[in-house]
């Protein structure tokens, strides 16, 4: 598929991210380069000094909304995109309000248990709309480890073994990779599905 | 006896049948965060002690973990 044709495809399609972290602003930059049209982004926290080892967040942005940070972002690359950027804490209890004229959910929290939290959530109440997961990316190397996993509707990427640790930090390679590995897995459903 | 498929690998019991919670606390998935599916469909936690798995069913049981 020609170029044009991807961003043509894409500008009418809406995509929800569920967190605006590693996972969140990398995989959201991805596709709006791509040409995604509309974008859903909801996440409660602020940009710190931390996140910059592998947020797409800049250091004058310290102090912001992750939301509103990555809203100018994403709009520096893109004037045209349509983004909804919700500044709250994701729960089961809004989920569905959040996400439900979403072609595809991307699950891009940091914790396990709102990993957990958002899967069941869509399963029992969007189970319509695909949902692309990251799981497993701590720390470096193990790159042939990194893989896709589907059950139906939930596309998991990542080694589906490492977890976060003092000792085995998320870093800018691995959660980048994962977070494109997501954002390839969300074209292709979307560019493959008319 | 109730042979079934787990995580894509075939599994067999000596039971005919046995609850999502029997079978986790058999095979030792004890991770903290993960999400069972049970023939496609996901069974939520508070449903483990009631849901029985018989002879032929598939199994996934997805750990999650932090990072992101």
């Amino acid at each position: 598929m020609r170029f044009e044709d991807v961003k043509q495809r894409l500008n009418n399609k809406t995509v929800g991210i569920a967190g605006a972290g590693g996972l969140g602003s990398n995989c959201a930059v991805a596709l709006v380069r791509c040409g995604l049209g509309h974008l859903v982004i909801a996440d409660y926290d602020v940009v710190s000094e931390s996140n910059l080892n592998r947020q797409y967040y800049f250091r004058d942005q310290i102090g912001m909304k992750k939301v509103d940070a990555l809203k100018e972002n994403l709009l520096r690359i893109n004037p045209d995109l349509v983004i909804e950027a919700h500044d709250l804490r994701i729960t089961s209890e809004n989920v569905v309000t959040l996400f439900s004229a979403c072609d595809v959910i991307v699950e891009a929290f940091d914790l396990a248990e709102m990993k957990e939290m958002l899967i069941t959530a869509a399963a029992l109440d969007l189970a319509h709309i695909p949902l692309v997961g990251g799981v497993g990316l701590a720390g470096y190397g193990k790159l042939e480890a990194l893989r896709v996993r589907r059950w139906d509707n939930l596309i998991l990427c990542g080694d589906g073994i490492s977890e976060v640790s003092e000792v085995q930090p998320p870093l800018a390679p691995r959660v980048g990779i994962v977070s494109h590995m997501q954002a390839d897995v969300v074209l292709a459903i979307l560019l493959n599905e008319e | 006896m109730m042979n079934i498929t787990l995580n894509n690998q075939p599994a067999n019991f000596a039971a005919d049948s046995m609850t999502i919670r029997e079978l986790l606390d058999n095979k030792r998935f004890t991770f903290k965060m993960l999400v069972v599916k049970l023939n496609g469909k996901l069974i939520r936690k508070e449903d483990y002690e009631q849901t029985l798995i018989h002879d032929g069913d598939q199994l996934d049981v997805i750990h999650l973990m932090s990072g992101g």
